[in-house]
């Protein structure tokens, strides 16, 4: 039975178009090419969809439905754990929706991508600038699975299976960890922290019972803490254990560099640079090692080389660890990148540069010391990890439940930090609080009359 | 193509040989045959001294431009001394392939040689590969 095709504005092709195409194909109706298809499975009638909505019903009804969202240009927004409300140029919008950039495939093809290919090999640089490691890779989907593939990784080059990770990681990543330790076979242990930070003297405990593989520490933490690396690569080594540090580009512009504190793997979640919150995603995860674990790093890898012509000119290079060469003996199956999302990152941190991260940095440190002391001279809050090092979050203990808190904050349109009381019981009423460079002292000053204004 | 076939070796059915001195150590590589295979060898992925590794354990990646190759220890050992020399001059695996050895093993059991092809064994298991492909 012959289905039909109608019109439409979105489909530019005229039914005199389809007939002078089966006709140079030598085929009647678009019917007869599904004829392979059994006839008894094959559905003989249309299918049941609504009619369809012209283009202005089609933006009203979407305009209806987006209308339900609230979103972070009508909210204050003081929530971050791990997705950040930082400030994005216009220029990186104009920049990544270019044609060129939004609609370009794979870079398999050098010799028509080298746009694409130069705009990952800055990435990679800026990446490894900013953690001071030697060697990048074209980026990851995320941070959690960065994190993941990071542990594929000391595993396969310690030949061991014993995985260490510090409790204030981000839960989600540790979710993720504990998917592929389950369907590799490792053993995962989650190390305790005290005030906020990694217990050393748990880490050493572990690390005597032998068989570590590497520990995977998040500095800043979940909970927006700064750990002290000192000491902690070397610990590892002499135990010929791995240090993974899972952080931020955007801290980075204020904190050592991983690398230069002996880190063999650094990875983390891009978001923060340049990409919207967009309801969790997409951003991407950035992945960079040491020159001796540059063969078994996961995903796509650009190399700058010379053409035929003596040019410098860009390729995909070390393809043979890739799942599409090595198959089932690959290290990882991702044969991707977030491209779009690290073109993104690439222009954010070309614009701000060094200085320009570090001045980000400045404000947000300032923003976020103002935002706490405020809270806590009210009385009716007090830093859970006094005296750690806090970077753009901080735990608050509320004087009362966060849900009331948070409900009352938002009725005056301020989105409050995330209540760990659920996730932390242990910790009481918890509050983790976001404060980024975007946050006026007028929204601050706001949101701690509000915070201290309940009575309960 | 006659493939390259010395007959003081032994050999596995992967294509290694290796070559047993009177010490019980043993020098081991790729055939000719194997290295024609893989293409240009690009880079030799070669294990840390002191690891042990058992009879058709992965030992040494050679990466070419066409893959990444596992190539099995011929028999059971303790790695005691890598060539150091295939790190920046891979290519001479191609060049040379009996004469660039790969990983120098103290063996374990020297009952194992019994398990391995002599050189005529080897010749004719390549010939009929050859001819098959």
């Amino acid at each position: 039975m012959e289905v039909s095709y109608f019109m439409s504005q979105y489909i530019p092709n005229t039914e005199a178009d389809r007939r002078a195409m089966l006709d140079a194909i030598g085929v009647a109706s678009i019917d007869e090419l599904f004829s392979d298809i059994p006839a008894q499975v094959r559905l003989a009638k249309a299918l049941d969809l609504p009619e369809a909505l012209s283009e202005p019903e089609l933006a009203r009804h979407l305009r209806e439905l987006s209308g339900k969202n609230r979103n972070l240009d009508e909210l204050t927004c003081f929530l971050g754990a791990g997705s950040y409300d930082h400030f994005i140029p216009a220029a990186v919008d104009t920049i990544i929706s270019r044609g060129e950039f939004a609609t370009s495939y794979t870079p398999y093809q050098p010799e028509v991508a080298q746009g694409t290919l130069q705009a990952i090999f800055e990435y990679q640089t800026m990446v490894c600038e900013l953690t001071g490691m030697e060697v990048s890779n074209a980026s990851m989907y995320d941070g959690a699975t960065a994190a993941a593939e990071a542990m594929v990784i000391a595993a396969a080059e310690t030949r061991r299976e014993r995985l260490l990770v510090a409790c204030s990681v981000n839960p989600e990543t540790l979710r993720v960890l504990g998917t592929y330790c389950w369907s590799r076979g490792y053993e995962l242990t989650v190390l305790p922290c005290k005030n906020g930070l990694l217990d050393r003297a748990a880490l050493t405990a572990e690390l005597a019972k032998g068989d570590v593989a590497a520990l995977l520490l998040q500095t800043p933490s979940f909970f927006g803490v700064v750990e002290d690396l000192t000491g902690v690569a070397d610990e590892l080594h002499a135990a010929k254990a791995l240090l993974i540090v899972s952080t931020d580009l955007l801290a980075l512009g204020c904190l050592k560099a991983p690398g230069e504190l002996g880190a063999d793997v650094v990875v983390g979640d891009g978001q923060s640079v340049g990409n919207s919150v967009s309801f969790g995603g997409p951003a991407f995860g950035f992945m960079a090692v040491t020159k001796k674990l540059m063969r078994k790093m996961p995903g796509r890898i650009v190399g700058q080389t010379k053409d035929a012509q003596g040019r410098t000119c860009y390729v995909l290079t070390l393809q043979a660890r890739e799942q599409h060469i090595r198959r089932e003996k690959a290290t990882s199956n991702i044969c991707s990148n977030q491209n779009l999302c690290i073109v993104a990152a690439s222009v954010y941190l070309s614009l701000m540069g060094p200085q320009g991260l570090r001045e980000i940095d400045e404000q947000i440190l300032a923003k976020t010391v103002y935002a706490v002391d405020a809270l806590v001279k009210t009385g009716k809050f007090r830093a859970a990890f006094a005296g750690a090092p806090a970077f753009r979050e901080v735990v608050l203990i509320c004087d009362e439940p966060v849900a009331s808190l948070n409900a009352r904050l938002l009725e005056a349109g301020i989105l409050g930090g995330l209540d760990l009381s659920k996730s932390h019981p242990e910790l009481g009423n918890a509050w983790l609080l976001a404060v980024t460079e975007q946050r006026t002292k007028e929204e601050i000053d706001r949101l701690v009359s509000i915070a201290a204004g309940g009575d309960r | 193509m006659t493939t390259k076939v010395l007959p003081e070796l032994k050999y596995t059915k992967d294509h290694e040989w290796i070559k047993i001195d009177a010490d019980g150590f043993g020098l081991m590589g790729i055939t000719d045959h194997a290295q024609h295979a893989m293409g240009d060898l690009v880079y030799i992925e070669l294990p840390d001294v002191d690891r042990e590794v058992k009879a058709h354990e992965t030992t040494v990646i050679a990466e070419s431009v066409k893959g990444a190759n596992d190539v099995f220890a011929p028999m059971s050992g303790t790695v005691v001394e890598v060539n150091s020399d295939l790190e920046d001059a891979p290519e001479k695996v191609n060049a040379d392939p009996y004469g660039s050895w790969m990983v120098k093993l103290k063996l374990a059991d020297l009952k194992e040689l019994d398990s391995l092809l002599d050189a005529a064994a080897y010749q004719a298991l390549v010939e009929k590969e050859e001819a098959e492909a």
